[in-house]
Order: C-alpha cells, then sequence, then structure tokens
C-alpha cells in the first residue's frame, strides 16, 4: 500500500467521524486530535475504524506514535510491511 | 382514556412539531414503543409511549406545532392505569407551563413551516441539517421529495457549513435558556476534589489489553460508575426540584456531548448503577453518534436524573458545572494531569483528575455533597469492583 492510498483512508475516515472538518488540509507534523479537535470518544472510533479498513490493531501503548498525519501513515507503512 | 402529551424534553423546551405518526388508531402498544417523531430545537426526536394500550385517536396532524403538554393523541389502556405515575412525571410536569419566554423562535421549526414536503425528505433534511426554506420541490405542487433532499445532501458534502448554521443556533437558544433558568433559580454550592487515578488507569490498561479494539474501553466508564455506585449511597443527588425534593428510583446520567459546530447535547444513560462496564461503554458507543447528529430518543432527552461532564484529555483540569433543571446535581470531571502527590509523608507524581460537585442547596447541604464525592473517590480507587 502506498502513501497516497493510506492517506486517502485516513482522511476518509477522519470525515467520516469529523463530518465538517478538513483533514485534507493537515500538515504532515500537525497534531491530528489537537487541529481537527477530536475528543477521546471520536480518537477511539477512529482507530477502530482505521483497524477495519486496514486490519491495523494499534494497541493502546502506541497512541502516542500516531498523533501526526506523518507519525500515523510510518506507523501503518511498517505494520503493512 | 390515556391522555398522550407533547413531552418536555428538558426545561428548554417550550413547543414540539409532529412530523410523522408511526402509528395509526387501532395499533396496540406498549411502553418504550416509539409513536411518533416531533421536530424540536435538538433536532428530531423520536417519541416513545409510557403506557400500554391501544390508539384510540390522532388528536393532532403533522406539521401540528403545539405547546408542551398538548394532548396529541388518545390511548385506551389494555388494563386499569397502575401507580406507574412517577415514571411519567416529565410529562406530567409539561402540564404546568411556565411563563417565560426563553427560547424565541424555534429557527429548525420555523423553516419547516409552510413548506411543503414529505415526512421523508423533512426528515432526511433535518437528520442532514438540510434547510429546506433553500430547496426547490420537484414533486406535486412544488413539494419538496426525498430526490430533492438527496440532491442537497450531495450538494451539501462539498463542504459548506451555512446549513447547520440554523440547527447549530437553535442548539445554542435551547443550552440559553436552560442554563439562565439554572442560575436564575437555583442556588449553587460547589464541591471540589482531587482523585489519585492510578489504580484506575492502571487497571483499565490491563482491562483493554484483553480487549479488541471495539471493544476497549474509556477511561469515562469508570467515571460514570462511580458517579452511579456513588449515587446508591447517597441518593439525594438524584432526582428532581419540584416544589420539594423527589429523589428517583433509576440512575440516569446525563452525560454531556459536545457538538463541533457550538452546543451540547446531554442524553441520558439509563440504570447506569445495574450495567456492567462493558454494557455501559456499548451504550456509550450508540448514544454518542446518535446524539452528534441529533437523533435521540424522547426518554434520552428527559429522563436524566443528574448530569455528568467530562472535559476528557488534554483540556482544563477543572469544570464547575451549572445544573440543568429540575435536576438537583451536577458532576464535572477535568482531565487527568500528572501532578506532585503527597501520601504518607512522600511525595510522588501521579495522574491526577479533579472532580467538582455542583448542587442545589434547596436539595441538599454541603455535607451530604461531600459524602458523595468522598464515595465516588473510593470506587476509583477499587476500580475491579466498578
Amino acid at each position: 500500500m502506498t502513501e497516497p492510498e493510506i492517506k486517502q483512508i485516513i482522511f476518509r475516515s477522519l470525515k467520516k467521524i469529523a463530518p465538517d472538518t478538513e483533514p485534507e488540509k493537515l500538515n504532515p507534523d500537525d497534531d491530528i486530535r489537537h487541529t481537527l479537535e477530536i475528543d477521546s470518544f471520536d480518537a477511539l472510533r477512529f482507530i477502530v475504524d482505521l483497524d477495519e479498513q486496514l486490519g491495523v490493531e494499534t494497541p493502546e501503548q502506541d497512541y502516542g506514535k500516531i498523533a501526526t498525519l506523518r507519525n500515523l501513515v510510518n506507523y501503518i507503512m511498517t505494520k503493512k510491511k | 382514556m390515556l391522555e398522550f402529551k407533547m413531552p418536555s424534553l428538558g426545561a428548554d423546551m417550550e413547543a414540539g412539531t409532529l412530523c410523522e405518526w408511526l402509528v395509526k388508531p387501532g395499533d396496540k402498544v406498549k411502553r418504550g414503543d416509539i409513536i411518533a417523531t416531533v421536530d424540536t430545537q435538538k433536532g428530531l426526536i423520536d417519541i416513545e409511549v409510557f403506557d400500554e394500550g391501544t390508539i384510540g385517536e390522532l388528536v393532532i396532524k403533522p406539521d401540528e406545532k403545539v405547546p408542551v403538554g398538548t394532548i396529541m393523541a388518545l390511548i385506551v389502556p389494555d388494563k386499569e392505569p397502575t401507580v406507574k405515575k412517577e415514571e411519567k412525571a416529565p410529562v406530567k410536569k409539561a402540564e404546568k407551563k411556565e411563563e417565560e419566554k426563553p427560547t424565541g423562535e424555534i429557527p429548525v421549526t420555523v423553516i419547516l413551516q409552510g413548506i411543503k414536503a414529505s415526512p421523508l425528505a423533512k426528515r432526511m433534511a433535518t437528520e442532514k441539517g438540510i434547510d429546506l426554506t433553500t430547496l426547490k420541490g420537484s414533486g406535486e405542487g412544488g413539494a419538496i421529495t426525498k430526490a430533492d433532499v438527496e440532491n442537497a445532501i450531495i450538494e451539501k458534502m462539498a463542504p459548506k457549513e451555512e446549513k447547520k448554521v440554523a440547527a447549530a443556533e437553535s442548539i445554542r437558544m435551547a443550552v440559553a435558556a436552560a442554563m439562565s433558568k439554572s442560575n436564575r433559580e437555583i442556588p449553587h454550592y460547589y464541591l471540589e476534589t482531587k482523585v489519585d487515578m492510578s489504580k484506575a488507569l492502571a487497571w483499565l490498561s490491563e482491562a483493554n489489553k484483553q480487549r479488541s479494539v471495539k471493544q476497549r474501553l474509556l477511561p469515562v466508564v469508570l467515571l460514570l460508575k462511580a458517579v452511579a455506585k456513588a449515587l446508591t449511597e447517597v441518593p439525594d443527588l438524584n432526582g428532581y426540584w419540584e416544589n420539594g425534593l423527589h429523589k428517583k428510583p433509576d440512575i440516569n446520567i446525563g452525560f454531556v456531548i459536545s457538538l463541533r459546530a457550538g452546543g451540547v447535547m446531554i442524553p441520558a444513560i439509563h440504570n447506569i448503577d445495574k450495567k456492567t462496564i462493558d454494557e455501559l461503554m456499548v451504550s456509550l458507543n450508540d448514544i454518542i453518534p446518535r446524539a452528534r447528529a441529533m437523533k435521540l430518543r424522547s426518554s434520552e432527552l428527559s429522563e436524566s436524573t443528574i448530569t455528568v461532564t467530562s472535559l476528557g484529555e488534554n483540556n482544563a483540569e477543572t469544570v464547575y458545572g451549572l445544573i440543568y433543571p429540575p435536576q438537583v446535581a451536577i458532576v464535572g470531571f477535568g482531565s487527568i494531569t500528572e501532578q506532585p502527590w503527597a501520601e504518607t509523608g512522600m511525595l510522588d507524581v501521579r495522574p491526577v483528575l479533579t472532580a467538582t460537585l455542583s448542587a442545589d442547596h434547596r436539595a441538599t447541604d454541603g455535607a451530604t455533597g461531600s459524602r458523595f464525592l468522598m464515595a465516588m473517590k473510593d470506587y476509583l480507587q477499587k476500580p475491579a469492583e466498578l
């Protein structure tokens, strides 16, 4: 899976959970939750959705590794290898 | 003959517009059945019936906007009504109509009035926040059809927020009305305590390792559960003030959900004391997205017996809530932060939660409130028992 494909899935998932945000405008190093104002509950829904779309299970202790778009994409790419 | 009245879905609701009857005369209904949808400031609400019987007559028609307490339908009871009166409190209360005029206009409803549209089209429009006045109907006599709304929804997907403004504004007015009433009428007292969350969070982290991503628990379920357990010990905080304190047998916690566009929805999560932690998480997973989409049931808007507001991660440390009338208490949880913690003469760093209680001084005194907070704090030290 390529980086743009992963990004597309991430954006679609964020859009589903927070329809009135514009995830495409995220900068690679923006904190996703902070920038899009996503609360704990929606953050969990996002992780559940990514798991369903990509089959990447994120343990709780890894939440810190997926805070920004760049890190999240890298995390998924590593896991998908 | 039982009278089914326009329910009050909160202290701020004055009137509702019937969108659609989901039953017809002769239909059998039982407690909890959804018999109508009503358009309110808080979105399109499924209205549940509290009695068992057969629908006798539908008194009001779709599109009619009527004040809270107006008879909507007559129901022929199966048997003599039993002592279920207490449970009808939200409906009964509606009869003595408040004199105030806090909400002013109800934008969503007003917009819908006088517009020709099929009930389905209206429902879809309300769900998706489509303003029907902006649509051109393609149906008979210019009526707006399902297809028209669908087109509008597609158009709306191309991001433009304006159409959400009407709904957001009406929620704003609803919050304004309820909170003004609260601040005007309820003499609040406030208490605060700090809770060491290390045991609770450690337990949660272990518990989540055993669960799939989908079943994972959030810290808030422990907080809600601890509130419910503490209320069983201090029941005076669980109820309404209506010319005296009316304690409620069920513990239905209204959980504050903030809407991205501004404003809050406070759906009731029923009988939390009787739910397991996992059942509670399932309830939250069901109710939070529906609250955000403004798709709640009447019982979820009218049956809260106390409110909990929790700020979640990375937010302010302390929140003092305003009581949602006619309730008598609101519990506030700030973000959990690492703080220095002194215990048995030693200093340590712990994850600390600031919990507050705002309570109605007409109903209880500080000693009662304090007992509640201490009980809750104790429960949070024994997470496995929650």
